[in-house]
């Protein structure tokens, strides 16, 4: 069976506006990245914003066009999906945005909001099949009782509870995968865990897998971690490490992931004081227009030899199942 | 140490349509001369406001209804526009998150520095331009390429330096940064907490840190002072806090954070949501989410039960009645 979703050697490249005659020039927001999720699966995409990570997640759900490379679901190119299948696609694959303010209509309430997948997909027909379905999906997301917000508009809930809103709203047509980008970013920090669990919850109850992507690494790991699923790290439009959440997080391999992780503050002052943070060569990141020859990292890596400014790394499996593109594990 | 600044009993509103929010609500603390004092708390808790009340910038939506802000033994809150001038920027300045558009987009560096610098009586242009320089260079910027600069050619992370260069532009004996590092990429954020370490080793510098991060304060602070829906509930020194935290919304906060460190099985969201704060429960604002509420939590507030010398927390689990 081919996996739910497979991502192969995409590329998604953005023109930048430039004068009449000159030549156009492209951000390379996402540069030759593979990946596959399976049914019921769970990867977190994390890096610092310009990574690409948002562009990918985008790329799964359709968003955006790649300019090179495909995305299979079920082993079919998305582009060519055509009638009955390119629907069973729009409905399998969704996505949770950042911004729970700006991902609900205002001037709709909570039912009207929920329902109208309901009707889209025939899932629900008659007004009483509606509201209880659309009960049941408060409860599952906790907005409890679920009559106190059916006549709610987005304006009166919290931050929180809209992103619940907008959660239910992905699962109301039982997906197959949602790609939630930065779910919790916008949430109160004691409602973020709860936003996780939710999700977490969902998979063991309906089997939905995730693509989550967040700039958090406590939130990777954790989200991960409890999913048993992997973290894949980016940076410049690339996968660069990719394995399971502590394998990843305890014994990061990549020179880059191994710097971030060295730069996160953790809630513990004894521990936080005597973490030695590996120094970068240069802070600045350099431009997705015109990113470094061989290596993207080699401008800034603190282990880069004179091979990573010219040759691109390979993927290499530096432990079973944990995978870092790098020379320092590669062959040559 | 000596206090640089005591907070008494402050009570701030904000007029709105449903009514007034309770923003803080009876906050008292004691910021110490040369310390770094990180408060915590979600938003709705009150840390901002109480930051724009010690420098009297509130918006005009906003009351002080009652309560003190001694700066050295002066009451900010009495002080009349003319003698407040005298200490905000002069004595007491702010960095504020530099995300939040804190820099006009059509005027450039050099110009919010002139302004600045204007605005308090400086007009020597040469003394000014020269005493920025060293403060942009200390915090590790190019001060030519800078000043000539729009906001918009700078990074988040380059902003966010000139700002904490123009607060500190007239050398002032406390700082308060309010979330300067949110918003900012892992390694910017590194970075600029070691800087403002650095800064601090430095000069010694009195700096109140306010931040919905905990684990930015066990980074950077001395002494913790945790708000939850306008109150303060504990304060006490980081290692205190952390260690043997005594307030259940510590406690649980604490737990709530997704960390590298720590068992993920042991991380665990607080239940319920913050409180509306134009109608705040009654007694102590947390117990519908506390898991020790007792009767009396219900309807009486808690008062302030000092456990060890500097150890504060505000509960009725350590209180007597």
């Amino acid at each position: 069976m081919p996996p739910l979703i497979e991502v192969r050697n995409l590329r998604v490249y953005f023109p930048v506006k430039r004068g009449l005659f000159s030549k156009p020039l492209y951000v390379k927001a996402v540069d030759g990245v593979s990946i596959s999720i399976g049914k019921g699966e769970v990867l977190t995409l994390v890096g610092e914003s310009g990574c690409g990570k948002t562009t990918l997640g985008k790329a799964i759900v359709g968003l955006v066009r790649p300019t090179d490379g495909e995305i299979l679901y079920k082993g079919k190119n998305i582009l060519k999906l055509k009638g009955r299948d390119f629907l069973e696609y729009r409905r399998n694959v969704q996505i949770v945005h950042q911004d729970p303010y700006a991902s609900l209509n205002p001037t709709k309430t909570v039912f009207q909001i929920l329902s109208a997948p309901l009707k889209r997909w025939g899932i629900a027909r008659t007004r009483d099949e509606i509201v209880e379905r659309i009960c049941k999906l408060l409860q599952l997301v906790g907005l409890t009782p679920p009559e106190d917000f059916l006549n709610k508009y987005p304006h009166q809930l919290s931050g929180g509870q809209r992103q619940r809103v907008v959660i239910a709203r992905a699962v109301s047509v039982n997906p197959e995968l949602i790609v939630a980008d930065e779910p919790i970013t916008m949430i109160d920090v004691s409602l973020r865990l709860g936003i996780l669990n939710l999700m977490l919850d969902l998979r063991e109850k309906l089997g939905t897998a995730y693509v989550f992507i967040t700039h958090d690494f406590g939130a990777a790991r954790y989200f991960s971690a409890r999913g048993g699923g992997r973290i894949a790290v980016m940076y410049l439009g690339k996968i660069v490490e990719v394995g399971s959440a502590e394998d990843v997080i305890r014994d990061p391999q990549h020179p880059y992931t191994k710097v971030l992780l060295s730069a996160v503050p953790v809630p513990d002052p004894e521990e936080s004081r005597k973490r030695k943070v590996i120094q970068l060569k240069s802070l600045d990141i350099p431009s997705p227009i015109n990113p470094p020859p061989g290596c993207r990292f080699h401008t800034r890596c603190p282990f880069a030899m004179s091979i990573c400014e010219k040759e691109e790394p390979p993927m290499v499996e530096v432990k079973p199942g944990h995978w870092a593109a790098c020379w320092l594990y590669a062959k040559r | 140490m000596d206090p640089i600044l005591e907070v008494r009993n402050l009570h701030v509103v904000y007029r709105s349509p449903r009514g007034y929010v309770r923003a803080v609500d009876g906050v008292s603390m004691t910021v110490l001369d040369g310390e770094v004092l990180g408060i915590v708390g979600e938003s709705g808790s009150g840390k901002t406001t109480l930051a724009l009340t010690i420098l009297r910038i509130l918006p005009s939506n906003a009351k002080i209804v009652s309560g003190s802000i001694l700066f050295r033994g002066s009451d900010l809150v009495s002080m009349d526009e003319n003698a407040l001038r005298d200490y905000r920027w002069k004595r007491i300045s702010m960095v504020p998150q530099a995300a939040l558009n804190a820099l006009n987009p059509t005027m450039k560096i050099l110009d919010h520095v002139l302004e600045t610098a204007q605005a308090h009586g400086i007009r020597d242009r040469k003394y000014v331009i020269e005493r920025i320089s060293e403060l942009l260079q200390m915090l590790r910027l190019e001060p030519e390429r800078v000043l000539r600069s729009y906001p918009h050619e700078l990074s988040g992370g380059m902003k966010q330096r000139v700002l904490i260069a123009l607060a500190l532009f007239l050398d002032p004996e406390l700082i308060i940064l309010d979330e300067p590092t949110t918003a900012l990429d892992v390694l910017t954020q590194r970075f600029i907490l070691d800087l403002l370490k650095d800064l601090h080793r430095k000069t010694g510098k009195t700096m109140i840190f306010i931040t919905h991060d905990i684990a930015i304060i066990a980074d950077v602070a001395d002494r913790v002072g945790v708000m939850y829906a306008g109150k303060m509930v504990e304060i006490g020194d980081v290692y205190t806090i952390f260690r043997d935290p005594k307030h259940p919304y510590t406690k649980a906060l604490i737990k709530s954070i997704p960390s590298l460190v720590g068992s993920v099985e042991d991380m665990k969201p607080i239940p319920g949501f913050p409180p509306d704060l134009i109608n705040p429960p009654p007694g102590c604002r947390f117990h519908p989410r506390c898991p020790y509420a007792m009767d009396v939590c219900r309807s009486r507030e808690p008062p302030a039960v000092e456990l060890r010398p500097g150890h504060v927390v505000w509960c009725w689990l350590y209180a007597k009645r």
